[in-house]
């Protein structure tokens, strides 16, 4: 006698805005009619926060994870204690995403050290020698965009030997030049980051030109806090020895769930930075960083 | 048989009145009325409706003021004009005039729409892909390297830690055969093609088991491939072969997006972004979302190219974005060789896709441009050194995404742009690799109009890296097809020849004059030809180097063969033979013998006695036939007699007679391998002796009288060479024929002797088409034909009356005849009416000045008799056969062969004679004894015989018709 209990959201894409109703059907199938007393869904958005190994100890991090931060956290009940009959039962509910008090709701965010989380479960109490049923589901909360505009702020960069920071012996580095642009650093994070490059000299051949988007992870914790920068992903835009002078775009879409507008909060922060590598054929490794600022608009 | 044994007929054969018999049985003339109503006359359906409302069709509510001729049904249900015409009405009235058109906004886009379309003369990629796979091969080991989740230690490199979750994440996207990092190493071409076709098998697999990233990753694996150029001869094939997976990939996605559409789904090629579902849709981006976080350059590129349909799921403009991007992305490709064909696939997928999107394929054009010093980089040089591979091959593999990147581009392209390309083009110096393109991709027109410019900039090249003969070569082939200006045809060709002539390597020699020769063909007199034609045999004679040559030789004869059709001309070529005898190869050469015979069976229209064609083309045939050997299929002989038959037919000298005979002569001495061709020179002859006669009026001189004597002599020893028995009957009877219209009667007599004396020969089955049929069907016929020719031969002097009938029915009652066959009988039963036809007092048929038996006798009773005692003799016989079919089970037969008997009795029998009528009254009764007989026919031949009995002469059938009684079956 197995009950399968599932949660549908009506919504394809699961992503919902501050103050509006999570629409679905609770959907219970099972071949005998089941016994219970109650069924009830709980809504919860919690913040989790881990601290690296690198800025505490190994058994610090272990141990002394901070405290979960709770965003959200409500109850309703979607059917009195009773009888579901056999079949495929499917029982409609509404559920409205509003924050108690005056608690900001945070986006959607899966990192490394911080998580930003929204789910949705089902539970399901039966009485004695049955055990409780439960299943969760996560859907995605997505800040109302805001209406402000904002600046672009594109950024010129020339890379060449001499711009160069870090450079343990400069008189060996071959001779190259790279100029580019990106059209905006503050970003809108459903728009690609996009931009142009040109290599216009280079003594040694080019292997490969990457983009790299990082997450720049802050946690307050008692002892301080803690900042970590990780990858998100690399995109590579040049493959090979390209053509000297000719323009290469630059063109890198946002990853959903990995990255958030810029979030800064008492308790943490979460900073996005890019990345261009330059990798030449002698295996030189050329990096020059962008601060991100992503928003929603 | 009651008693008909002991009848004895006295006589006879009726009289016949043949003049006034056939005058009772023609039907009466009457003159046809012609008058307006015919039932083949076509129905005339006048259209005077306006072209605009026929266009319009059904949206047209105003009256119609189509006044039809004669309206007929179909067209009326169709408000006058019928569907057909509706649409030759729209396209002929979209040319002209837009603006006088009131719907001329709708129409202008439906001339657009018809522009952005790809049409049929846009070359596709299919017919391309099967000639890049054959052209680029290679004999060197390849290996495929995939790996299949070892994506992590990778990614890991430039900076640090990447986090465990993500590291999960990546490996639940990557993993799905953990470590399946596959290298093969030393395969085959073979081996190669293998392995990918099976990648594409998994990942249709994959696909069809719901395990979508493992489809994913095979993909994206398959498309890193195309980032390796080692083994670089054969890259343009791995292109093809690996853009084939992509091609299903791109399908299957497609496919499953719109099958996720509910219903109702939406058409297949027209929706618009509304109807397309949230699922579906945010399945989509998700495929998007992946394809857009693959690291690598090359893949991401390739797999979202593969899926840019799918773009029409989320926005309207998508596709029109992500083109632009996706070709400003092939930049980061470095390996130039990498890069263009990246474009020619994002341009196949474009014209697909988006036909109207021209833009983009023309910035993919100008990137090449922009980009195209790369070919002569250090890095490329570097790597040519590497794998041994030298500049003008590494050029070539360039070729067929270049072409394909120009075709696009030049598909329906205003001159304007074409232009401008070409100027962009020479900019760079006239790059060889790039003119060559150009050439091939576009249109000819335009090639043709500038053809002395093209030849200025190949000039202009430098020689080092192109050859310059794949220049020559691409422009011939546009000038094929595309005529330049009038002026410039000669300094064209002499430039192009200059050029050719001195090419070394007779392959390529060859290969680029194979080309030319059509130009040549085209537009100039047999005295270019032959100086084109003199220096391809200067160039392909030395080593025998035509061996290597003989499809681009035939194709050189076939070009020539189809502009040359006076053969008289061709023929007068000095170089044409000894072109021709380049072809040593036995069946290169029947083959070529073939092409011209067919090219002058087609195009000959006029007998020729003309000597050069004469000579040339007996030996054209004297070649074909002497390809006959004993393992020659009889199709293959068929085909070369039907040729030699059509040249031996187009032979005529007019009124030489003589030297048409001896042309025969010497033909049969040529071809006698042929029996088909025999066959057609006894024809010849025989014919050759009817013309003499007709010339001559019908009175032969004595000079003539020995010509057609020669002509039947030629016949007479020529038939014997045969092996077909029913070839040699039918010729003998036929010459015996033509023999006795010349009035030989010794050589006809001869003939015919001859026929019936090889009678016995005729074997019982003969095989017809392959399968063994009983010949008796066959000799039945040529034994009636024959009897009928032998009512006018006269009787031979010293031999006795009759004597050929006779032999002939001697010869029938020897035969062997197949058991249980009534065909002796049926033979006698034939040979009454000849006895009753000859012993009339004048003959149903004469041949002119030549005295048949009618005249000889002048209806001697002697003769009459004799006729008589042969018919008695007959009769009895088939009597006998009766009598021995009644015994058996052959009743059926029996009856059929009375009923004949009766009917032949009929009609040529005198039945005022008693026994007679007494024995035709019993033959109709005992066909009717056993109720075989069909009614029909008895009905009928009861109705006959009434009507024949109202005829004075014939009165006394009136008292036997009494005596026939349609008997039931009981």
């Amino acid at each position: 006698m197995s009950v399968i209990l599932d949660i549908r959201l009506k919504r394809a894409n699961k992503v919902y805005h501050e103050a509006e109703v999570l629409a679905g059907v609770v959907v219970i199938t099972s071949k005998e009619a089941v016994q219970h007393q109650g069924i009830s869904l709980t809504m919860e958005g919690l913040v989790n926060l881990q601290l690296s190994s690198k800025s505490v100890g190994v058994f610090e991090a272990f141990y002394n994870s901070v405290k979960p931060i709770q965003l959200i956290n409500s109850n309703i009940e979607v059917a009195k204690p009773g009888k579901v009959p056999g079949g495929k039962t499917e029982i409609p509910f509404e559920f409205p995403l509003q924050v108690k008090g005056n608690k900001v709701l945070y986006e959607t965010y899966h990192g490394v050290f911080v998580n930003i989380q929204y789910t949705l479960r089902c539970d399901m109490r039966r009485p004695l020698l049955a055990k409780d049923l439960s299943k969760t589901c996560e859907f995605i909360h997505v800040l109302q965009p805001q209406k402000s505009k904002v600046q672009p702020s594109p950024v010129d960069f020339t890379i060449s030997p001499e711009t160069l920071q870090n450079v343990k012996e400069r008189n060996s580095l071959p001779k190259f030049l790279v100029r580019g642009h990106l059209d905006a650093t503050n970003c809108v994070i459903t728009q690609p980051l996009t931009g142009e490059l040109v290599v216009e000299s280079s003594e040694v051949a080019i292997k490969s030109i990457e983009l790299q988007l990082v997450r720049v992870e802050t946690c307050g914790c008692a002892e301080g806090y803690a900042r970590d920068a990780t990858e998100i992903q690399n995109i590579q835009i040049a493959e090979g020895d390209v053509c000297h002078g000719l323009p290469i775009p630059i063109y890198m879409v946002f990853p959903r769930l990995f990255t958030c507008p810029t979030l800064e909060t008492t308790n943490f922060n979460v900073e996005f930075e890019m990345n261009v590598v330059i990798v030449l054929h002698d295996d030189h490794l050329i990096t020059e960083n962008f601060p991100l600022k992503l928003c929603r608009v | 048989m009651r008693g008909s044994r002991d009848t004895k007929p006295g006589k006879h054969a009726r009289v016949r009145k043949y003049g006034a018999e056939l005058q009772r049985c023609q039907l009466e003339a009457t003159p046809v009325e012609q008058g307006d109503y015919h039932p083949l006359k076509p129905i005339i359906v006048t259209d005077s409706r306006s072209r605009r409302g026929g266009r319009k069709g059904s949206t047209s509510s105003s009256s119609s003021s189509s006044s039809s001729v004669a309206m007929d049904p179909l067209s009326s249900m169709m408000e006058g004009t019928d569907p057909l015409s509706l649409f030759a009405a729209a396209s002929a009235s979209e040319v002209p005039t837009l603006s006088h058109s009131s719907s001329s906004v709708e129409l202008g886009r439906k001339q657009r729409e018809n522009e952005d379309e790809v049409g049929a003369d846009f070359e596709p990629w299919s017919a391309k892909r099967g000639e890049i796979l054959s052209r680029f091969t290679t004999t060197e080991k390849l290996s495929i390297n995939l790996f299949m989740g070892s994506e992590k230690n990778k990614a890991s490199s430039p900076s640090s830690a990447v986090s465990e979750k993500v590291r999960t994440r990546l490996e639940e996207l990557d993993d799905l055969e953990e470590g399946s990092q596959r290298e093969l190493l030393n395969l085959s071409q073979q081996d190669y093609v293998k392995r990918i076709e099976e990648l594409n098998q998994s990942l249709k697999e994959a696909w069809a088991s719901d395990q979508k990233v493992k489809a994913l990753k095979i993909v994206i694996q398959c498309s890193k491939l195309l980032s390796d150029t080692s083994v670089i001869q054969f890259y343009p094939s791995k292109f093809v072969l690996i853009t084939d997976i992509l091609d299903t990939f791109g399908r299957l996605v497609y496919e499953r997006i719109w099958s996720m559409c509910s219903d109702p789904r939406p058409q297949p090629d027209s929706f618009s972004v509304e109807d397309v579902n949230d699922t579906a849709k945010e399945t989509c981006l998700n495929w998007f979302f992946k394809i857009a976080s693959i690291r690598e350059l090359i893949p991401r590129l390739y797999v979202e190219a593969a899926i840019l349909k799918c773009n029409r799921f989320l926005n309207k403009t998508g596709i029109q974005e992500t083109l632009p991007r996706l070709t400003a992305m092939i930049r980061g490709i470095g390996d130039p060789l990498v890069a263009v064909y990246a474009r020619a696939y994002l341009c196949r997928v474009g014209m697909e896709v988006a036909p109207h999107l021209k833009d983009s394929l023309n910035k993919n054009f100008f990137d090449l441009l922009a980009s195209f010093r790369q070919i002569h980089s250090d890095t490329v040089q570097n790597q040519l050194v590497i794998q041994r591979v030298e500049i003008p091959v590494y050029l070539t593999l360039y070729s067929p995404a270049i072409h394909w990147i120009l075709q696009c581009v030049a598909y329906r392209a205003p001159d304007v742009l074409l232009t401008e390309m070409m100027e962009r083009c020479k900019k760079l110096g006239n790059n060889a690799l790039l003119l060559n393109s150009v050439m091939w991709a576009f249109r000819p027109e335009f090639v043709a109009a500038r053809a002395t410019d093209f030849i200025g900039m190949i000039k202009d090249c430098d020689e080092a890296g192109f050859p310059k003969h794949l220049l020559f070569g691409s422009l011939g082939r546009s000038l094929a097809c595309a005529d330049p200006a009038e002026s410039e045809r000669l300094p064209i060709l002499n430039e192009a020849w200059k050029v050719i002539t001195k090419v070394r390597s007779p392959q390529d020699y060859i290969n680029c004059a194979e080309i030319w020769v059509e130009f040549t063909c085209r537009h100039f007199t047999k005295r270019e030809v032959n100086t084109v034609l003199a220096d391809i045999i200067k160039h392909m004679t030395p080593d025998r180097a035509f061996e290597d040559a003989y499809p681009q030789l035939q194709s050189v004869m076939k070009k020539i063969l189809t502009y040359f059709h006076n053969f008289s001309v061709l023929f007068s070529m000095e170089k044409f033979l000894p072109f021709m005898d380049m072809f040593q190869k036995d069946s290169v050469r029947v083959e070529v013998c073939k092409s011209i015979m067919e090219v002058f069976i087609k195009h000959q229209q006029e007998p020729t006695r003309d000597p050069v064609i004469l000579n040339a083309l007996l030996h054209v045939c004297k070649t074909m036939h002497d390809s006959v050997n004993a393992l020659t299929v009889e199709d293959e002989k068929r085909s070369l007699a039907l040729l030699i038959n059509g040249f031996i037919r187009m032979v005529s000298f007019g009124r030489d007679f003589e030297q048409q005979l001896s042309f025969c002569v010497e033909a049969r001495a040529t071809f006698c391998n042929l029996e088909t061709v025999i066959i057609q020179l006894i024809h010849t002859v025989n014919q050759l002796a009817m013309e003499t006669k007709r010339v001559m009026g019908g009175n032969h001189s004595r000079k003539t009288a020995a010509f057609v004597r020669a002509c039947a002599a030629y016949s007479f020893i020529t038939i014997p060479s045969l092996t077909s028995i029913f070839s040699r009957l039918h010729l003998y009877l036929l010459s015996g024929q033509v023999a006795l219209a010349n009035q030989c009667l010794s050589q006809a007599d001869a003939f015919l002797k001859a026929a019936v004396s090889i009678l016995p020969e005729v074997p019982r089955t003969i095989s017809v088409e392959g399968k063994q049929r009983s010949s008796e069907a066959f000799l039945l016929d040529f034994i009636n034909s024959f009897l009928s020719t032998l009512l006018v031969v006269p009787d031979h002097p010293e031999q006795g009356v009759l004597y050929l009938v006779r032999g002939l029915l001697n010869m029938v009652q020897d035969y062997t005849w197949e058991d249980n066959s009534d065909a002796k009988v049926r033979v006698y039963i034939s040979a009454l009416p000849l006895l009753a036809a000859m012993s009339q007092e004048n003959y149903l048929y004469t041949i002119p000045k030549v005295d048949s038996n009618e005249t000889l006798y002048g209806g001697d009773p002697k003769f009459v008799a004799e006729i008589s005692r042969l018919c008695e003799t007959l009769i009895g016989q088939v009597l006998d056969h009766l009598k021995t079919l009644g015994r058996e089970e052959g009743v059926r037969r029996q009856g059929s062969i009375a009923f004949a008997l009766f009917s032949v009795l009929l009609a040529h029998g005198d039945l005022r004679n008693n026994k007679l009528n007494q024995l035709a009254v019993n033959l109709w009764n005992l066909s009717h004894k056993n109720g075989y007989c069909e009614t029909r026919t008895s009905v009928r031949t009861l109705e006959h015989i009434k009507q024949q009995a109202q005829q004075p002469e014939l009165s006394h059938l009136s008292d036997m018709l009494l005596r026939l009684s349609l008997q039931s079956r009981a």
